[in-house]
């Protein structure tokens, strides 16, 4: 039992936040997603980490540096496909939104209803010429499908084992959110002068900061602890460990983007600084692999009920 | 990362669990809850047996009684104990999770061999003396004086928060060697052998209507200086040494505790709504369950990460979730404290949660300032 970073995955985190940092600050993250993202991800092997032999453990790593540093795509949907791919999980019937349709190769569909997991080419689905004119997140683009998609072809991976690595790495990128939303909030805490000194030093903005710090840690912890489950499922109850990640992560994320915003105060409210993106962001993901009303259903589920 | 336990653990796991089938059926009823002389006999009881059956301060070192046994281990026998529902530390607590860490930790030889294996063996209950009626978050500016005669302190003063001060044979006690010097600096952690001469306890009735804790009066009591732990007027250093270990496993077994209370609950919760909210409850307990493995694991490699700031933090404010989540699924049952199980004064002893071992008010500050680097309040 060694619930903690081994030297492999110290080494492999320092490398991608080098990699983050490095190729990509927040002057291009800005410009959102295009081709040469996923080539340059893809050639670090983020994609490719399982076939590479590398545990969830290690992906969740990685994942948690790409959230960090808010890199922008569909990044969950291309683990472990060539292609660039995007995906969502909705009813299949009728139209739909779907992120970063436009500039894809292949759409993932998976129906919770259905239990459907089948891939779909880009080009073959109808859908509006443009994106929408006013995204959510201006990073995260979206088209809108006429018509239920085409039927594609089925996918070898199941509905469950698709689902829950999305959920898991998303829940990874929510973390890795959250932590540098703590790291943003408390930074600017220190810097802003009000009443002739820092609004750090006052208790209720530093409550805020500890409150923050402890939803990112115990979001880590979770996320570490479905991966483990994920690399061998007698350590823990799967669908439990997938719940609690996806929702700590998930909440962590969108209060920690909250939190932020108020500790920035009008700042918060500006297009320029860079809060709003991660919030907007953590939003979006709510809608991906099961929000919080879901996860929290799905934890109860697992616990007693009246016999 | 790596969660699996190694063949070791799981055979101590099998034994531990083989173990508890055997004694538990046998143990007698848990005494009545205001009744303290047959609380310390119960759960001495327990605490000998474990003893007996080497499975007492597994954390401790060997030469003191302990099992110097690996952090996975202790993890294992808080799960097992948890899934066996055997009992918790009860009165044992100051000495199990307080005092006896503070002796391992600054005693002398001398000190280590006269306490902790009595500690361990369920022959000696400890009571803790730190707060006052004028310095609780402030702790520091505490006014119980200590004066020096030859080989005695002569103390006077008063406590308050005494947990289990009505049957402690020891207690810790934080007492004013200099008047004179910063607040910080004059302090000294005395063990006070609860039988002296000038000692008066007087229980202290709480919202639950018992007396978990005393108020303690202390008027010239001699403590001898033998019982001094650490040196003079370094008091302060300590007691961060004890309430760092509070802070970071003490409150693992109230955890294991609340997790056994939320299991219980879940049965009584239908409403749907209510049932999420049993979800969002899980979800943080499992949550604060792996940062303690975490926590353990850092602490066996002598890192101290972020965790151990943030347990009671968060363990606190998610027994009084579950506590009011109880109260409204229970609907009319409220209206007697006993009626369905614990549950109600479960939810009364959890105001407490976030007041006790700093409030949890102190226990952002002490997360801002030391773990995230802020500024401290001007004061």
């Amino acid at each position: 039992m060694n619930f903690d970073l081994s030297e492999d995955q110290i080494a492999l985190r320092d490398g991608i936040r080098a990699l983050v940092d490095g190729r990509f600050p927040m002057s291009r993250v800005r410009e959102g997603f295009d081709r040469s993202v996923h080539e340059e991800l893809a050639a670090a092997g983020v994609f490719s980490l399982r076939a590479d032999g590398f545990a969830w453990t290690d992906a969740a790593v990685v994942y948690e540096e790409l959230g960090r540093g808010l890199v922008p795509g569909p990044l969950v949907w291309c683990f472990g496909r060539k292609r660039v791919t995007t995906g969502f999980d909705a009813s299949l019937i009728g139209a739909t939104l779907v992120e970063f349709l436009g500039l894809v190769d292949d759409v993932v569909a998976l129906s919770p209803n259905e239990q459907i997991t089948r891939v779909v080419k880009a080009s073959e689905i109808d859908a509006a010429e443009r994106p929408e004119e006013w995204p959510l997140d201006p990073l995260t683009p979206v088209w809108r499908t006429d018509r239920p998609i085409g039927a594609g072809n089925q996918l070898d991976e199941s509905f469950d084992d698709l689902w829950n690595a999305g959920a898991l790495l998303t829940a990874a990128y929510c973390v890795g959110m959250a932590d540098r939303l703590t790291e943003m909030a408390v930074a600017y805490a220190m810097e802003r002068q009000q009443f002739d000194r820092p609004i750090g030093s006052f208790q209720a903005v530093k409550h805020i900061c500890a409150d923050m710090a402890v939803r990112a840690e115990l979001a880590r912890a979770s996320v570490h602890t479905a991966a483990c489950v994920m690399d061998d499922g007698t350590t823990g109850t799967l669908a439990r460990a997938i719940a609690g990640a996806k929702l700590m992560a998930g909440e962590a994320a969108i209060l920690n983007g909250r939190s932020a915003t108020q500790v920035y105060g009008g700042m918060g409210f500006t297009w320029e600084v860079d809060v709003h993106l991660y919030l907007k962001r953590a939003w979006i993901f709510e809608t991906q692999f099961g929000g919080g009303d879901h996860h929290a259903d799905a934890l109860a589920a697992t616990m007693p009920t009246r016999t | 990362m790596d969660l699996r336990f190694s063949d070791a653990d799981e055979a101590f796991r099998s034994e531990l669990r083989a173990w508890l089938a055997r004694v538990l059926p046998g143990l007698a009823p848990q005494p009545a809850r205001d009744d303290w002389d047959a609380r310390r006999v119960w759960d001495t009881d327990w605490q000998r047996q474990l003893f007996d059956a080497g499975y007492a301060g597994l954390n401790w070192p060997k030469e003191y009684g302990g099992q110097a046994a690996p952090p996975s281990q202790q993890l294992v026998f808080l799960e097992e104990t948890t899934r066996a529902r055997a009992p918790y530390v009860g009165v044992n607590f100051v000495g199990l999770l307080h005092a006896g860490p503070t002796i391992v930790a600054e005693g002398t030889p001398e000190q280590k061999a006269a306490h902790l294996p009595k500690i361990l063996r369920g022959d000696e209950v400890w009571c803790q003396g730190f707060s006052e009626p004028g310095a609780g978050s402030d702790l520091a500016s505490l006014r119980t004086r200590a004066v020096r005669d030859g080989d005695h302190y002569v103390v006077t003063g008063q406590k308050i928060w005494c947990s289990y001060g009505q049957i402690g044979d020891f207690g810790e006690l934080l007492v004013r060697t200099n008047p004179d010097a910063p607040k910080h600096k004059g302090i000294t952690w005395l063990m006070l052998p609860m039988d002296l001469p000038g000692i008066e306890v007087r229980p202290l009735k709480t919202v639950l209507g018992s007396s978990e804790f005393a108020e303690l009066f202390l008027d010239e009591v001699r403590v001898p200086v033998d019982c001094r732990v650490g040196e003079e007027n370094d008091g302060w250093r300590v007691t961060n040494v004890t309430l760092a270990f509070e802070r970071g496993t003490a409150f693992v077994s109230d955890l294991v505790d609340a997790t056994r209370l939320v299991e219980d609950l879940a049965p009584y919760v239908t409403d749907p709504a209510h049932r999420r909210e049993l979800g969002h409850i899980t979800a943080d307990l499992d949550a604060i369950w792996a940062l303690t493995k975490r926590n353990v694991t850092q602490s066996a490699r002598g890192v101290v990460g972020r965790g151990p700031f943030m347990i009671k933090l968060a363990y606190s404010e998610v027994c009084q979730k579950m506590g009011e989540l109880a109260l409204r699924v229970l609907e009319r049952n409220v209206l007697t404290v006993n009626a369905e199980g614990p549950f109600v004064e479960e939810r009364l002893r959890s105001l407490a949660f976030t007041i006790a071992a700093g409030t949890s008010q102190i226990q952002r500050n002490i997360l801002s300032e030391r773990v995230l680097g802020m500024p401290r309040e001007p004061r």
